[in-house]
């Protein structure tokens, strides 16, 4: 079978998805929707199927897996949107179509994506300008003490750091496909262990600056687990040095640990980590309950879950049982609602996807390539890694979303732009040479 | 770099395989932990949303059920409040309390939620719990409220062939459908049948005349000398009114409830034998009833000194008088019940339960109550032996007012002397089944507090007449 027809095959688990989801909420509550619901579903195929005739005319030879996942994730996560607040996932059809139009706009504009390559320093430049973003008076946003997202008039909440994670993965692939040799000549060995001399750890010492600037500036440490972690991935394809992953991720334990103790936001949330049932926590202000409650939304779903719509997600005549469910905690309500092997097929989807990122990165042809799909899958993956170990108490929790699945419109947009250059690696890779 | 990232992708993949390790540890592992965790108000809230099932009685009056409440919740209503509330408690879902039946039935109440069943249970609106019928009599029940006519005390009824509790009333009782707040100082959920701590006084012959005869050491014609008083552990023990019956058979002294020989003879049967005869009982251990853990007492004697109860053979304890009910014997009505109904069923104790079957939304009964024996406490004949002793009480000793007229009852009354030295405080008590050739109830009435009052005349006539409701009924 040739690769778009097995992309176009790929798509028929999405549209299954899709339909007996949005048909199982449209049963549940047929009282309160009209069936104007259950054409979303048909519109959100209709896209894909868009989607896929475009990257059949424009990118013939790219991996086929990758699309049909993604729109597995995507529809999945509108469903489970639809199924905490109906309008929201009304938003999130909207972000999916202007998500679109940049992946669309991506691949038209970059099919040579190494001109990238040229605009490197105003790439990285831009990137560290979004992340400082939400911190500038009047337009940040703070949302549990950490800043994530600025205030964009007439969009709403828009987390720029979506946007610099990949900017930071393009510019490093850059920079390491230059340098990447000189970095692994001239070592020393010491104590059985290989030592770079003392200059090539420079670029190290740029990426572990940025992780704790984002520590620092966003008071977040999943985010700058997510950024260091994917930094240090190209880092170390680039060199093969297991020496920098070794130093870099003990210099980031010491940053981490001295930053955790001493700025009180962060050290909040490692408490709350550490401490979810403690009842001072608990019932302090911004303190352990989403996280306790995280845990004890999983526990109720067990190994088969409570059932799709049935998990509580408020206090009847009160507050919110799980504060933010269709954003941070999402993870928490598909395992309320589909148990143990709900999460475990959703975390499946993600690493293959994350398996064909990888697979892009191996088949491609100059280096550049090659660390440019690691990095964007590396940092795809530790994406899905901070917000669900922060949820499953692996990490503190912190508030990067879970892609394609979580509410939220930067998230869908950049997480696409990012497929389409993966899909553009993939694409080149794979031409028949 | 191939390498490179073969070895990144097992990185991931242990990543993600430690998110897998954590979601397992949460949903399946620490998961009950979790779901009892105090903190945890979702078990409650997932409750508010069951249509719990209703709680009936042995003839299908709803004692308990469940009411729409605003948000899509329900809410409990108990029809015959204080009647029945002692066997079928509450339950508050919104503060995660319950008690009685509520609780300790909850999971039949609430319907059990099976893996299969919660992946179907989407397709189903919101689950609805099972009925538990009960085995509990309501014209019996009412007509012990009646013939309490409002002293505090207890009425509990068994069918002696089964166990069925067929009445279980103590005054106070509370209205459960507004229970008083746990703790409070007007707790009144206490139920004196299950909790109370009763003076079994000469009631508790029965289980001396049974070691006695069981073990082969006397017949119900040995006479032992009646004299009074007489010495028991050091200090003398007298009968009423001092007086010295003199040489009399063991019959005629359960007839007449004369304590110096019951002593004597607990003492000559000996402490490993009436305790062994006591355990067979159910004495020492927390009574065996389907029935909240925390509302079931143990029948057994208590060091005054101590204030704790003696390990069962101890030697501290003073057997004698243990043999006539007191010496710090401590019993709850319904093990006196269970005293009755063991005598009844040919010496053969049967496991006393409140629930008779439960059956699900479609009518299907989904789980049946066998009757279970407890334990062999004596041989048949010496079951029909002691009948025949606790007939005579009723015919012509101390409990004839309890007399159905053409149905014979075997009783024995018991009147502890309670409160203060030189007071006339009584806690008087009647123990006894009908008919006493084909036994239908055993039952036992216990009275806190009288005036001088004996078993004969204040707890024998209300047992006559529940026995009467309850034998009416049968026929």
């Amino acid at each position: 079978m040739r690769a778009r027809n097995r992309e176009l095959m790929g798509l028929i688990p999405a549209s299954l998805l899709v339909t007996a989801g949005f048909a199982g909420v449209f049963i549940q509550r047929s009282n309160a929707l009209s069936n104007v619901s259950l054409t979303y579903g048909a519109i959100f195929l209709g896209l894909c199927v868009g989607a896929h005739i475009f990257i059949r005319i424009t990118l013939p030879h790219a991996d086929p897996y990758m699309f049909p996942l993604v729109a597995v994730l995507a529809s999945f996560g509108l469903v489970m949107i639809y199924r905490i607040d109906s309008t929201q996932a009304r938003d999130q059809a909207q972000w999916f179509v202007i998500g679109l139009i940049l992946f669309v706009a991506t691949i038209v504009v970059f099919r040579d994506y190494r001109k990238l390559e040229r605009y490197r320093y105003t790439i990285v430049f831009l990137s560290l300008g979004l992340l400082i973003l939400p911190r500038i008076p009047h337009i940040g946003e703070q949302a549990n003490g950490a800043y994530l997202a600025i205030h964009v008039p007439g969009l709403g909440a828009f987390q720029p750091a979506e946007f610099a994670k990949i900017g930071l993965v393009i510019f490093l692939a850059s920079y390491l496909r230059d340098t990447r040799q000189i970095l692994v000549t001239g070592t020393r060995r010491f104590l059985g262990i290989t030592i770079p001399p003392i200059k090539h750890f420079g670029p190290m010492l740029v990426i572990w600056g940025i992780a704790m600037l984002i520590m620092i500036v966003l008071r977040d440490i999943g985010s700058s687990l997510m950024f260091y972690g994917g930094l240090l991935a190209v880092l170390y394809v680039a060199t093969g040095r297991i020496s920098f992953v070794v130093i870099g991720l003990f210099a980031f334990a010491l940053g981490a640990w001295y930053l955790g103790t001493h700025i009180s936001h962060v050290h909040a949330r490692v408490e709350d980590w550490l401490h979810p049932f403690d009842p001072r926590l608990y019932h302090a202000p911004l303190g352990s309950y989403q996280s306790a409650n995280a845990i004890f939304a999983q526990s109720a779903g067990g190994l088969f879950g409570q059932g799709f719509g049935q998990a509580a997600l408020t206090i009847p005549g009160g507050g919110p049982l799980l504060p933010a469910p269709q954003t941070d905690m999402i993870y928490a309500v598909i395992t309320a609602e589909l148990g143990l092997f709900g999460s475990a097929a959703l975390l499946l989807t993600y690493l293959l996807f994350v398996a064909r990122g990888f697979k892009a990165a191996v088949l491609a042809r100059d280096s550049f390539s090659t660390l440019l799909a690691v990095g964007l899958s590396a940092m795809f993956a530790l994406q899905v890694f901070v917000i669900v170990g922060g949820v499953t108490r692996v990490i503190p929790l912190t508030g990067v979303t879970l892609p394609f699945v979580s509410y939220g419109g930067s998230s869908v947009v950049a997480n696409l732009v990012l497929v389409a250059l993966l899909l553009l690696v993939s694409d080149r890779a794979r031409r028949p040479a | 770099m191939s390498a490179q990232i073969a070895r990144l992708f097992g990185v991931v993949v242990v990543l993600f395989a430690l998110l897998l390790v954590f979601t397992t540890r949460w949903t399946v592992i620490d998961a009950s932990s979790l779901n009892n965790n105090p903190l945890n108000a979702r078990t409650l809230i997932d409750e508010l949303h069951i249509k719990r099932g209703r709680i009936l009685a042995a003839d299908g009056t709803v004692l308990a059920k469940s009411v729409p409440a605003p948000d899509d919740t329900w809410t409990r209503t108990y029809p015959l409040g204080r009647l029945f509330a002692q066997p079928v408690g509450y339950s508050i879902a919104a503060k995660g309390e319950a008690a009685g039946l509520e609780e300790s039935a909850g999971s039949d109440l609430r319907g059990v939620q099976t893996g299969l069943s919660s992946i179907f249970g989407q397709l189903s609106p919101r689950p609805v719990g099972d009925d538990v019928y009960t085995t509990l009599d309501v014209k019996a029940q009412r007509e012990a409220k009646q013939a309490l006519a409002g002293q505090d005390g207890s009425v509990v009824a068994l069918d002696p062939s089964t166990g069925a509790v067929k009445v279980m009333y103590a005054n106070p009782s509370y209205d459960n459908n507004n229970p008083p707040t746990k703790g409070s100082a007007t707790d009144s959920t206490f139920n004196r049948v299950t909790q109370g701590s009763y003076a079994p006084g000469s009631t508790f012959k029965i289980v001396t005349a049974t070691a006695a005869i069981d073990s082969g050491k006397y017949t119900p014609t040995s006479v032992i000398n009646g004299k009074s008083p007489i010495t028991v552990s050091g200090v003398p023990l007298a009968n009423d009114g001092d007086k010295s019956w003199g040489p009399q058979t063991l019959t005629t002294a359960m007839t007449y409830s004369i304590n110096t020989i019951f002593a004597q003879v607990a003492e000559h049967v000996g402490r490993p034998t009436m305790t062994d005869y006591m355990k067979r009982f159910g004495f020492y251990s927390k009574l065996p009833l389907d029935y909240p853990s925390n509302e079931l007492n143990v029948s057994q004697p208590w060091d005054s000194t101590t204030g704790k109860p003696f390990p069962p053979g101890s030697p501290d304890e003073d057997i004698g008088r243990i043999g006539i009910g007191e010496g710090g014997l401590l019993v709850t009505p319904l093990q006196m019940a269970m005293v009755a109904s063991a005598v009844a069923d040919g010496g053969k104790l049967m496991t006393p339960h409140l629930t008779d079957r439960v059956v699900n939304t479609d009518g299907v009964t989904v789980r049946t109550v066998n009757p279970t024996v407890y334990s062999q406490v004596m041989k048949p004949s010496t079951a029909s032996e002691v009948t025949q002793m606790m007939e005579k009480v009723v015919e012509e000793g101390t409990g004839t007012a309890v007399q159905l007229g053409g149905i014979s009852v075997a009783g024995k009354t018991g009147t502890a002397q309670i409160g203060p030295n030189g007071s006339n405080l009584t806690q008087p008590a009647f123990v006894a089944f009908a008919p006493a050739d084909h036994p239908k109830v055993a039952i036992a009435v216990m009275v806190d507090q009288s005036n001088g009052g004996f078993g004969g005349s204040v707890a024998a006539p209300i047992a006559k007449d529940v026995l009467q409701v309850l034998l009416a009924d049968g026929q």
